[in-house]
């Protein structure tokens, strides 16, 4: 199984992960429109500043998850593809994958009207190679096998 | 804005930046790549600004922008238009305000004539074939030291001493570029490209790190003026000790490396106490006369037991050819000439900008002296200092050169735009810099692949020049004058470079 390997040695804090990501989960996936007209999404890689660290993190997808451990509605499971993902229809936005995810790289989306919505990575479905890993200038994020 | 401007210290930005505000995301990719402080996000205001003043053109916002929301332009003057005083208003301002001499780095950039744009390449036509380089062998490889005079055979063996050569595989070497001016990642980088193509990059005169002794087999190993990380263990590592005299882009001036890049590394690498700066003397303060040389140069192959090659490396100078014959009897095997075109990490503007003559020149006059005196097989030649494409390594070694140093062009093809701002410590694509964040843009991966990738470009490019010359050993082109032709020069400069005018 392929994820993002994060190489913080390269990481040069341009936060292009970030834009690649919001504009791959926008519904024009143009950059200005995503930016500019629609109601961004929100980023789900995040890079990290600490001089002179610096990486982007987003979720590990780990074997043993402790969100989907935590979701009590069964919205965050595991996926054909064998990734974490989240099942929009059941989220009902108790934000408990949040409290158990070691890394914070779970995020509320609180745009929807009725109840929030856990937002994470799900490696985009429809690219072969992660926006992120394209995006990134400098091989920091590599899309390898575990 | 988060400065205000000040008359008292005031001269005219020499650059704009100019942001494109319907394309701007706000993504602040640019905010965070900006390591001279010219960049800035207003939150309250959802605004990003510049301030010109501190911008030098070094285009890591433009590049890095995914929008390409960003040009850097340069600024026109603003004062009245004077052709004598042009850029001397600025210059002059910036001594009687600040009240010392600039520093600049790389090399010179003012528009002194180029002579390798000014020399045409021959080819085969009908009365002698033409060599298809993807068919036929074509032969690249280079030995760099002295030759033997003779061949001798005894009992149908080869009875002849061979000197210790430093065989290359493509006709290229990186220049000296210490570490301390450059940041680990590129020695790195220019370490892997070296090995991988097999020809040679310079530790410079900062000493080797540890790290870097992986290396061994592909390093040339600098002594200069400071001796800076001098030991047995450095001295054993190197395929051969370079002594530097002198450097192209600051003739007769030592070297300084500010105390800011003396990081720990670096002061463990150079054995010198951390912060302070390295400042190399102007001269060898044991080398005032050739005499001296040869002691240094024997002193060095005794402790190596005379297993490598010794370089000596000079800036060209207007008697360069004299020097180069002392150098040769001084026991040298080979000489690197510099021109002054050639890059620095550091050095006061009016050295690099005045002093030097063009590496072209050098070249011809220490080959044509060299041939004269009859003792150039007794030494290499590597020119070194403006070597822009493979056609000036083409052309160099044409007019004498055995192998060139590149050091710019290197640097330009691991990510550098020349904003000439080395000496400064910041730079924004990681390559002359020591700040640990910085420095992490350069990924050795890519850069390493860059650099195979130019030389494999370049030796390419020459196989085919070559071919259309009809010449399939490099060893037929070294010195191959004829094959040069003169366009827009005097004859003159034409009898300096012993080439024929075209046409001729």
């Amino acid at each position: 199984m392929k994820i993002v390997k994060i190489y913080e040695d390269s990481c040069v804090y341009c936060h292009l992960c970030e834009v690649a990501c919001i504009v791959e989960h926008s519904q024009s996936k143009d950059i200005i429109k995503a930016f500019k007209r629609e109601t961004k999404p929100i980023a789900r890689c995040s890079a990290e500043f600490n001089y002179p660290l610096s990486y982007s993190v987003m979720c590990r997808h780990c074997d043993d998850a402790p969100c989907i451990e935590a979701c009590q509605t069964g919205a965050m499971h595991r996926d054909e593809r064998g990734y974490v993902v989240v099942n929009e229809d059941k989220c009902v936005g108790c934000w408990m994958c949040i409290m158990a995810c070691p890394y914070g790289v779970i995020k509320k989306d609180e745009r929807r009207e009725v109840w929030g919505l856990s937002t994470k990575c799900d490696l985009c479905p429809d690219r072969e190679t992660p926006a992120c890993v394209e995006a990134c200038p400098n091989n920091a994020l590599m899309f390898e096998e575990v | 804005m988060k400065w205000m401007k000040n008359l008292k210290n005031y001269t005219p930005p020499a650059f704009k930046v100019i942001r494109d505000d319907d394309r701007c995301i706000r993504c602040k990719a640019c905010v965070e790549q900006c390591s001279f402080d010219a960049t800035f996000y207003d939150e309250e205001e959802d605004k990003i600004w510049n301030w010109d003043a501190n911008c030098v053109s070094c285009d890591r916002c433009a590049a890095i922008c995914p929008t390409e929301a960003i040009t850097v332009e340069t600024r026109g003057y603003s004062y009245r238009h004077n052709y004598s005083w042009g850029s001397h208003i600025d210059s002059l301002k910036k001594r009687a305000i600040f009240g010392g001499t600039p520093v600049v780095s790389m090399g010179n950039d003012k528009p002194y004539k180029i002579y390798w744009d000014h020399l045409l390449l021959n080819a085969s036509q009908v009365t002698n074939p033409s060599i298809d380089p993807l068919r036929e062998p074509m032969e690249l490889k280079t030995f760099l030291g002295k030759k033997p005079h003779s061949l001798s055979l005894k009992d149908g063996k080869p009875d002849t001493r061979i000197y210790p050569q430093l065989e290359l595989n493509v006709p290229i070497m990186f220049a000296a570029m210490s570490y301390g001016a450059l940041s680990y990642n590129v020695v790195e980088a220019l370490g892997r490209a070296a090995q991988h193509v097999g020809t040679f990059y310079n530790s410079g005169e900062g000493g080797l790190n540890k790290d870097h002794y992986k290396f061994q087999g592909n390093i040339i190993v600098q002594v200069a003026s400071g001796r800076f990380g001098v030991h047995k263990p450095y001295l054993d590592v190197g395929s051969a000790i370079e002594i530097k005299i002198g450097q192209g882009a600051k003739p007769g001036i030592g070297g300084h490396l500010p105390g800011e890049k003396v990081t720990e590394t670096i002061s463990e690498t150079r054995m010198m106490p951390q912060g302070s700066d390295a400042i190399s003397p102007a001269p060898h303060h044991d080398v005032y006369s050739i005499e001296d040389l040869r002691q240094l140069i024997y002193a060095l192959k005794e402790a190596t037991e005379y297993s490598k090659p010794i370089i000596v490396k000079i800036a060209a100078v207007h008697n360069v050819a004299a020097i180069a014959s002392g150098i040769t009897r001084a026991g040298a095997d080979i000489i690197c000439i510099d021109g002054f075109k050639g890059g620095t990490g550091a050095s006061p503007q009016v050295i690099r900008d005045n002093v030097g003559l063009p590496i072209e020149m050098a070249l011809a006059v220490v080959d044509t002296r060299l041939r004269d005196e009859g003792i150039r097989q007794d030494i290499s030649i590597i020119a070194s200092g403006g070597i822009r494409n493979s056609m000036d390594v083409v052309k160099a070694i044409a007019l004498g050169a055995d192998a060139v140093y590149i050091g710019t062009a290197a640097l330009l093809a691991i990510g550098c735009t020349m904003c000439q701002q080395c000496h400064t410590g910041k730079c924004a694509w990681g390559i002359t810099t020591q700040d640990p964040h910085l420095s992490k843009r350069v990924n050795p991966d890519i850069a390493s692949q860059r650099l195979i990738n130019l030389l494999d470009v370049w030796a390419l490019e020459i196989k085919e020049t070559m071919g259309a010359m009809g010449i399939n050993s490099i060893e037929s082109l070294r010195g191959n004058r004829l094959n040069l032709r003169g366009i827009d020069l005097t004859e003159k400069e034409m009898e300096i470079l012993g080439v024929l005018p075209a046409g001729e």
